[in-house]
């Protein structure tokens, strides 16, 4: 039998994610994909606790965490380092939150993209700021409840288009990609594994803790993502070429995708309408692109 | 100076009753801090969730709405004191809540608002660091920084409180500070008293008094930005009014405009707080008058030497207690005025040795100076604060530089070690 996703277990047992951690499974793939000659830069987020405490370790390679703000650019160092040793095949990974990434890191980001920094920086999205306990990020989708956002005020804005930001800057590789699709995410590791130069994988990670799901959903909640449209599949080529990975026949009503999550279960019919007309926009427009 | 002398003038005004929850509650100090803000006025917080400050920030999220104030999480904290800075300016009394790291990014800013004059409350949840730290954890570490974090030279005041009912209450103060005086004022609080669950009073509105911004009156072709009151502090115009804006971090004379070389104005940002610091300074001193030891605390730390003092006492030690209410401007002349009475001073602080510094330079090498160090993440053990207490109270010669006092923490990294 040929396995798509390769047995070697790097990630070890004992972290100290929460009961359905998406971002845990993320980790786990990554890990499996880009193997022991690897460096990961983790800023403030989960996976800062998760790995666990010294002299714990869960991930099995070097970890940097680094100022919220810096995982991108403390990878870019971390790559100089060891390009000017020689060490050209070494793995350097920036590890991120949403909060990290779309909000307080954009700046660094942009920066190590911008100079094509031969790094892969991937964020594992929970849609939130769920370390310092569930408060909104630009990642938070609209009409979402968090402790900022309370049900009276609940988040009004769409989520912020990260991967359209990062193919703006026609990176070699920028993709989406889901914990509930674990052989189009490997595919896509391995392919940012091979390219040289600045690659850019957003992986949604549904919380249970945060989106007030029942941690039996994760990866329910990853697929019906996909199946609903709000979060698509896809991969852009040098910011020009988009490929459509997942490719939904019948898009299932948001609030499939809605009704496991305690977080929305405050909209109006008419605000669940809205949302589900900006995503079949967003959709779309999207799908032009293809 | 029509204008100026009219603004000299006592105003006092009265907290709007909309904005102040008459009434006991069994709340944290964090919580706490966030009504103290909305009874002074508040009408904008930028922040950006870190813990453990985030609960005074989520408190302000949930309260603003029903006082006509507006929260904004921004996307990081160089945007959370920057969009205070300009709600300042556009006329509303703002307030930014972070710790540690988040405290760092602020730096920059921090330099810019003293060079402006800007009257903003910056709520520092102290936790233990360097860096990340001990997030949930509590520290004293940040006090330098607050003093000294941007470039330049200016001057801040900052205030230390050790309880929810304080932050309630020195919050309040905080705002008047910084209206009254036109510069930062920082509440250097801490894990501890952030996280304490205590009552807090919350006083009627009529009982608390409101330092209102001192606007400028006069007619609009006499305005200049920077031209000082008696007080040397300048009142101040909000954007759209219709004076002439200029507002500038460059070094700027009274007009706002850039110059090219130093102008009494940034002498001013620092003689504003020295020459008016009597004004300023609150301390707690308890048996104070024949004492031969007196301990130097603030925060949380305050509340943990009192074991220690009263362990002292019972053994009939004298010791004094001198609480640091406002920690910048430092109460240089009450500690040079006591060094001369005392033997010596015991400083126990969250860190390995801050204010220890600035209690060392003001007793001029009169009295001996005891640090009593504690790493971040826990408070001290009182019996620790005991010991030191008494071996100041012990020893007779006088001891140059600062005596570090050797806690059960010390000696299990040291004996181990050795």
């Amino acid at each position: 039998m040929k396995l798509t996703i390769p047995e070697r277990e790097i990630m070890q047992p004992g972290h100290l994610a929460c009961q359905g951690c998406g971002a845990s499974m993320a980790m786990r793939y990554a890990l499996k994909i880009f193997g022991r000659d690897s460096v990961l830069t983790i800023p403030a987020c989960c996976w800062a606790v998760i790995d666990g405490p010294f002299p714990y370790t869960a991930v099995n390679v070097p970890l940097f965490h680094t100022a919220f703000e810096t995982a991108a650019v403390m990878a870019s160092g971390i790559k100089a380092g060891l390009d000017v040793q020689g060490e050209k095949s070494t793995n350097v990974i920036a590890w991120a939150g949403d909060g990290g990434t779309f909000d307080i890191g954009i700046q660094a980001i942009s920066g190590a993209a911008e100079r094509n920094d031969d790094i892969t920086y991937i964020v594992y999205d929970n849609e939130a700021y769920m370390n310092t306990g569930i408060q909104r990020s630009s990642a938070t989708p609209h009409g979402a409840w968090t402790t900022t956002t309370p049900i009276k005020h609940y988040k009004i804005g769409a989520k912020k288009n990260m991967v359209e930001i990062m193919s703006a800057h026609r990176i070699p590789y920028a993709a989406t990609a889901s914990v509930a699709y674990p052989e189009d995410l490997c595919k896509k590791l391995e392919k940012a594994k091979n390219i040289r130069g600045f690659k850019f994988i957003h992986i949604l990670a549904p919380c249970p803790t945060g989106w007030k799901s029942d941690p039996k959903y994760t990866v329910k909640l990853a697929k019906l993502a996909v199946q609903t449209n709000i979060f698509p599949i896809y991969e852009i080529e040098n910011g020009l070429k988009y490929t459509q990975n997942k490719k939904v026949k019948q898009r299932k009503p948001i609030t499939e995708y809605f009704k496991y999550q305690g977080r929305f279960k405050h909209l109006k019919k008419e605000e669940v309408e809205f949302i589900q007309k900006s995503i079949d926009r967003e959709n779309e427009i999207l799908l032009k692109k293809f | 100076m029509a204008f100026g002398i009219e603004a000299e003038k006592e105003v006092i005004m009265k907290a709007n009753k909309k904005d102040v929850l008459t009434g006991s509650y069994y709340i944290d100090g964090d919580v706490a801090a966030a009504y103290g803000a909305i009874a002074a006025g508040c009408k904008f917080v930028g922040g950006y969730p870190i813990t453990p400050s985030t609960e005074a920030f989520e408190a302000f999220v949930h309260r603003a709405p029903y006082v006509g104030g507006i929260t904004i999480q921004m996307e990081d904290e160089l945007g959370s004191i920057a969009s205070i800075l300009g709600a300042v300016w556009s006329g509303k009394k703002a307030m930014t809540i972070t710790s540690g790291p988040g405290f760092s990014l602020m730096m920059e800013n921090i330099g810019l608002g003293a060079m402006l004059e800007t009257p903003f409350v910056l709520l520092n949840v102290q936790r233990s660091g360097p860096s990340t730290g001990l997030p949930t954890q509590a520290g004293q570490a940040d006090m330098m920084q607050s003093r000294w974090g941007a470039n330049g030279d200016y001057e801040i005041i900052a205030i230390s409180p050790d309880s929810p009912q304080e932050m309630f209450d020195y919050t309040i103060k905080a705002f008047n500070l910084s209206e009254k005086y036109r510069c930062p004022v920082m509440i250097m609080a801490d894990e501890c008293v952030g996280h304490m669950t205590e009552k807090v009073v919350v006083p009627e509105a009529d009982k608390i008094n409101i330092e209102p911004r001192r606007f400028y009156k006069g007619p609009k072709e006499k305005y200049l930005p920077f031209k000082p009151d008696k007080d040397l502090v300048p009142p101040m115009a909000k954007a759209g009014d219709g004076y002439k804006l200029h507002i500038s971090g460059l070094t700027h004379d009274e007009k706002g405009y850039p110059t090219f070389s130093q102008t009494p104005d940034t002498k001013r940002l620092v003689d504003k707080i020295r020459l008016n610091a009597d004004k300023i300074i609150e301390l707690n001193e308890d048996e104070i008058d024949d004492a031969d030891v007196v301990v130097v605390s603030y925060g949380i730390t305050s509340r943990v030497a009192i074991r220690g003092i009263e362990q002292a006492r019972a053994k009939g030690l004298k010791v004094g207690n001198l609480r640091l209410v406002t920690v910048w401007p430092f109460p240089e002349k009450r500690i040079a005025e006591l060094s001369k009475k005392v033997k010596a001073f015991v400083v126990p602080e969250i860190n390995y040795g801050q204010i220890v510094y600035e209690v060392e330079r003001c007793a001029h090498g009169n009295a001996n100076v005891v640090l009593v160090p504690h790493g971040g993440g826990f408070v001290h053990n009182p019996e620790d604060i005991f010991k030191a207490i008494k071996y100041a109270a012990q020893e007779k010669k006088k001891v140059e530089g600062i005596i570090e006092h050797k806690t059960e923490l010390y000696r299990l990294i040291h004996e181990k070690n050795s």
